[in-house]
């Protein structure tokens, strides 16, 4: 499903249902993959987008074709909004055969170049010069693509993050660079890592456009990040976007996340764009519980399905390890 | 044939590749108006232009990872590095991203690209940047790693680098980039994986590359001067190994000396030496002997460095010794 206008000001009911719907797969994709880590299913690093939902989906509604995604180890939602099967998603988890990846990258390394999702990296700004990479290419062979970048707070104190982001807008590359600010870095805060409050003010020195907001409503969200791909399409602009927005789990399953209180997780809850979408639902387009619920259902079997699909996938063959190290060994 | 410098022999395969495929462009520090700080890329830009001939600042990991993602979206980057003492500000977009992508995306993507620029140490420019990276780029899976030695090989095996549908690490040498030899007109190619004998011989395999080979060749000469008959091979692609070339020299001589520019501990020589030990150990007269760097950091001074490095005395010296003659 896409909107017919993503940039609409004013969404009808069925466009609120579909966001909604759209931010709750990806919640409850996650919520499962949890469990699935807490019963053994799921080994390795899970890093988990509760709270940031509404990014991946806004992002999706506006890309055309042969735009790009490039993001972090924080991966699943992209892959999810972007319309890759939560199935092959599940089974990549697992470490199986019918993984996205075959079961050889896991959580941290999604990739669906098909689908528009160019990877996710997990070494911590190491993806910035690449995606700067893909924008390039687009002006060289002129495909009219803009690369989207995203990247956490944590990522702006590394250096292939300034190379990265240098380059790009040295050569005025058609690439808009959004940082997903989640407030900590692991259990490092923002205010801990830099002494600055906004990190857009580093725009003017790269000639970026920026823009910076809350992450509240998804319809906002994806009318000002809209007018930045625009930009980057037409006139080859980059911007540096600063997104505030909450991860409620840990940095990744291992982190019980005691570096925060409860109140400051409240605050952030009455902000979470899911929930205030579910709100919107109620107060202004007639949803009482049943409705919710109707949705939530329809999600929660999808989404165990995918389960399913994962337990029942193979391992990969043995024989998988030696494949596309070289083009050689395919 | 005409004869060339190894410069202009990769300049020369450069053009030729550049004008055959549109995809193909070069990146790097002072590629451009300054026609390349070694001169390899000279004219490029006048011929190319800009789009193609991409003048950079100096951001190694930048414009590495900036190869990469224009790799994976169908260009085919040449990524000039000044020295390859600088590609170690970039390392983890070699070691993370072109090596990988192509293994962690399941095939989806491809990475036909070329890290290149010199290799091992010059003279006198001290520890940082006198370094062979030969041991480190051949320590990980999903590249190819290239050293050249004549203008011949520079450029039959730049071209294959280019034309390779995975990234290939190629080295170069400052100080050899003015080295005459033969290259004939019109278009060739030399297969990546492919080892040359130099020298042919009968009595002990010397085994070298990039900078060890015209050591090693001089030293084969002091060796005929002794009554000894080297075969000097040239193992020219350092990832994956010409096993073959090896090990059917090495069980005609029965007798090895490696000789090459790079520290010895856990290096390429090493692995050499394994594959010797596993596969002709029967065929082994004498120990395998290696001449290479001494296992410190580079000093400036002259007569430190020179004390450092490998020579065709001290190759000899080890070709005497497995040949159980006295230097």
């Amino acid at each position: 499903m896409t909107p017919t206008n993503p940039t609409t000001q004013a969404p009808d009911k069925d466009e609120v249902v579909r966001v909604y719907k759209e931010m709750l797969r990806i919640r409850r994709f996650e919520e499962l993959a949890s469990r699935a880590y807490t019963q053994g299913k799921i080994s390795g690093f899970l890093h988990l987008y509760i709270g940031q939902e509404a990014i991946a989906v806004a992002t999706a509604d506006l890309m055309k074709d042969g735009d790009r995604v490039v993001t972090t180890y924080r991966d699943h939602g992209f892959a999810i909004s972007l319309g890759c099967d939560p199935g092959a998603c599940m089974a990549e988890l697992f470490g199986k055969k019918d993984g996205l990846v075959g079961g050889v990258g896991g959580s941290m390394h999604f990739f669906a170049k098909d689908k528009g999702l160019w990877g996710g990296y997990a070494i911590v700004g190491g993806h910035i010069p690449v995606a700067a990479g893909h924008a390039f290419a687009s002006k060289y062979l002129k495909d009219d693509a803009v690369t989207l970048c995203f990247l956490g707070e944590g990522a702006m104190h590394i250096g292939a993050t300034h190379e990265g982001m240098h380059l790009a807008g040295l050569w005025k590359l058609p690439v808009v660079f959004v940082i997903e600010n989640n407030q900590y870095a692991m259990g490092t805060p923002l205010k801990r890592q830099t002494l600055v409050d906004d990190l857009t003010v580093r725009a003017p020195a790269y000639r970026m456009t920026s823009d910076r907001w809350e992450v509240t409503d998804i319809f906002e969200t994806r009318r000002r990040l809209a007018e930045a791909v625009e930009r980057a399409r037409k006139d080859h602009q980059p911007a540096l976007i600063e997104l505030l927005t909450y991860r409620f789990r840990g940095h990744s399953m291992s982190d019980p996340a005691k570096y925060r209180t409860k109140d400051e997780v409240d605050v952030w809850k009455e902000k979470d764009p899911l929930h205030r979408t579910e709100m919107a639902l109620r107060s202004e387009h007639g949803f009482d519980d049943d409705g919710i619920e109707a949705i939530d259902d329809a999600v929660v079997d999808e989404m165990q399905a995918a389960v399913d699909f994962a337990d029942a996938s193979p391992q990969p063959d043995p024989e998988h390890r030696f494949r596309h190290h070289l083009v050689e060994n395919d | 044939m005409p004869t060339l410098q190894i410069r202009e022999a990769l300049r020369d395969a450069l053009d030729e590749e550049m004008s055959r495929d549109d995809r193909v462009f070069v990146m790097g520090e002072e590629v451009g108006y300054y026609n390349g700080a070694y001169k390899v890329t000279q004219g490029l830009l006048d011929k190319y232009g800009e789009q193609r001939v991409v003048d950079t600042p100096i951001a190694e990991t930048g414009f590495a990872g900036v190869g990469v993602g224009a790799a994976m979206a169908g260009l085919r980057p040449v990524i000039e590095f000044m020295t390859f003492n600088f590609s170690a500000v970039a390392f983890d977009q070699i070691l993370n991203n072109a090596a990988k992508l192509r293994h962690l995306s399941g095939g989806q993507f491809t990475l036909p690209m070329v890290f290149r620029g010199p290799n091992a140490a010059a003279h006198m420019l001290s520890s940082t940047h006198s370094q062979a990276f030969e041991s480190f780029y051949c320590g990980f899976p999903g590249v190819k790693v290239v050293s050249v030695a004549t203008p011949y090989d520079a450029k039959g095996l730049l071209k294959s680098a280019i034309r390779d549908e995975n990234p290939v690490i190629f080295f170069e040498s400052e100080v050899m980039y003015g080295v005459k030899g033969e290259v004939p007109e019109g278009e060739y190619l030399i297969p990546i994986g492919e080892a040359d004998i130099k020298r042919p011989g009968d009595q002990v395999t010397v085994i070298t590359w990039g900078q060890g080979v015209p050591i090693s060749l001089e030293a084969a000469k002091i060796a005929e001067q002794n009554g000894i008959d080297c075969e000097v091979i040239d193992l020219r692609t350092l990832r994956p190994l010409d096993t073959d070339a090896i090990l059917n020299s090495v069980r005609k001589t029965n007798r090895v000396v490696l000789a090459y520019h790079g520290w010895p501990y856990g290096g390429t020589g090493a692995e050499v030496a394994d594959l010797i030990a596993r596969e002709a150990f029967d065929h082994l007269d004498a120990p395998v002997e290696r001449v290479c760097y001494e296992d410190i950091n580079f000093s400036y001074a002259e007569n430190l460095e020179n004390l450092a490095i490998p020579s065709p005395e001290r190759i000899y010296e080890s070709i005497a010794k497995v040949a159980y003659k006295t230097a």
